[in-house]
């Protein structure tokens, strides 16, 4: 691992406001920490986020308030988020192993960066990477790649299982900019590759996450977060979907659908989701909005699997939603 | 190469200096002693365990939060000691393989998997431990499937895992 600085940041650097722009963020370093070694991040100066004030789950009216630096574990075995979020809890459950959702945060779990096989290898070309040098994956092994909102840059995907959740829950991130407090729907916290996939995100550099704000609504009666991977446990998602209703006499009153694993980031279209509203919840007509939701899936090769996959899985997922486990 | 202490303790702020490779102080309990050390940033928990402590239960395998063989107990939570900077686990609880038990006084959990006959090389044992005691810890289990997605992060290359979930079963009901 090359040398860096370290900084560890205290509140009193909050009051002062002396928070580092051009240093990386140190949380729970789980993948931060790894990429280190790989040699794909190379910073020269870490600011070590462990001892700041955002370590709580608060209640919020409405709603919850996640610190930034509760693991992801404390976060899907708290209370009110296993019974009023259970997609939340699911949603965190089945990702990555134990270990690291003790140590993983949810500030850390947002910022995460993509699996992509070539952005790990640095002898590979990468856009992400190394901006300019190419995309091996678009000619590559790409089994794990994205299939819609692709560029000719970049056909990486998101590995969240927990921001595929918060994108479904319509979630609020709380990043502290300058100072001051700046509230982003999360929507718009990730970005899709375009021509400088080296951004995942629309942070500016020393923005700090500092809370996830969830809405009143848990969808706690119709819900599911199915997953599918290569194997039963500890793997990413080769597609993943959250979904949710609110049903009055069978008819839609609200539906959330989201999807990992697809793309740059969680993939959500609020338009579709509104031509469903008051329509009889069945699954004929999930097909019909597995459709709209997928409409210019791309394949590059080894995933051209992914599109008749997700499609099915999103029935699947709005199907189980209807009798929740 | 050059060292310096940059660390004022009073406050636990450090002074940028880029010119410099730096140590930094930490604090924290190891096995139930409390230790401070001066260390590299980049010093992960695994290393300092192996080559500073010389405590060379906890094992390294794939060195990247894959394979589970440094599993440790910060705190009483399984983490991947391999990820872990030093520097960041200030004034935690560190427990490896060597602080549940000794050759002569074994931990319960550690009994259990010699009863279970829970390993075959014993590599990957410590961390399997560290993580049966976390689990029984979380107290979350509410399922077989619930224990065997809680196992996964640890790896047994010789595929002891029925003995394995036996025994971390074990120790979630008994100890």
């Amino acid at each position: 691992m090359k040398p860096f600085e370290y900084i560890r940041l205290s509140k009193d650097d909050l009051a002062t406001g002396t928070i580092p722009v051009d240093s990386t963020f140190l949380a729970g370093g789980t993948n931060l920490v790894d990429l280190m070694k790989y040699g794909v991040e190379e910073p020269n100066s870490i600011a070590d986020v462990g001892n700041l004030p955002y370590n709580q789950i608060e209640e919020s009216t409405p709603g919850l308030m996640l610190g930034a630096l509760v693991t992801n574990a404390d976060t899907a075995y708290h209370p009110t988020v296993k019974n009023k979020y259970p997609l939340l809890n699911k949603a965190i459950l089945s990702a990555a192993s134990a270990q690291l959702r003790n140590r993983a945060t949810n500030g850390g779990n947002l910022l995460q960066r993509t699996r992509c096989y070539y952005f790990y290898d640095t002898a590979m070309p990468c856009n992400k990477r190394e901006p300019g040098s190419g995309c091996a994956a678009v000619n590559g092994f790409n089994r794990i790649h994205a299939i819609l909102g692709t560029s000719a840059s970049c056909i990486a995907t998101h590995p969240s299982d927990m921001c595929v959740a918060l994108a479904a829950l319509e979630a609020k991130v709380h990043v502290l900019r300058n100072g001051d407090s700046l509230v982003i729907p999360f929507d718009q916290l990730h970005r899709l590759p375009g021509n400088q996939p080296e951004k995942d995100h629309n942070l500016a550099p020393g923005d700090l996450i500092t809370h996830i704000e969830l809405p009143e609504e848990g969808f706690s009666g119709n819900f599911e977060y199915l997953k599918i991977r290569d194997r039963e446990s500890y793997a990413f998602a080769l597609v993943s979907v959250a979904a949710c209703l609110k049903l009055s006499e069978g008819r839609i009153a609200d539906i959330r659908v989201a999807l990992g694993g697809v793309a740059h980031k969680p993939w959500k279209l609020k338009e579709v989701e509104q031509e469903y509203i008051g329509k009889a919840a069945n699954p004929e007509l999930f097909q019909s909005l597995a459709e709209k939701l997928t409409r210019g899936a791309q394949g590059f090769g080894t995933n051209d699997f992914k599109i008749p996959l997700v499609k099915r899985a999103i029935v699947r997922a709005l199907t189980n939603a209807l009798n929740p486990v | 190469m050059q060292f310096s202490i940059l660390l004022n303790q009073d406050i636990g702020l450090t002074k940028p200096n880029r010119h410099y490779m730096n140590t930094h102080q930490v604090h924290f309990t190891l096995n139930g002693e409390p230790v401070q050390v001066s260390i590299e940033p980049w010093t992960t928990l695994l290393d300092y365990l192996r080559y500073h402590q010389k405590l060379t239960g906890t094992k390294k395998g794939c060195d990247h939060g894959q394979c589970g063989a440094c599993t440790v107990l910060v705190d009483g939570n399984s983490v991947n000691s391999c990820l872990c900077l030093l520097v960041s686990l200030n004034g935690k609880e560190i427990t490896t393989i060597e602080g549940l038990g000794t050759p002569d006084n074994l931990s319960s959990a550690q009994q259990i998997f010699i009863e279970e006959d829970a390993y075959q090389c014993g590599y990957c044992t410590p961390g399997q431990i560290c993580s049966s005691i976390a689990m029984r810890n979380r107290g979350e289990i509410h399922s077989e499937a619930d224990l065997k997605d809680w196992m996964s992060g640890n790896l047994c290359r010789c595929a002891a895992y029925k003995n394995i979930t036996k025994a971390a079963r074990r120790i979630y009901e008994e100890s």
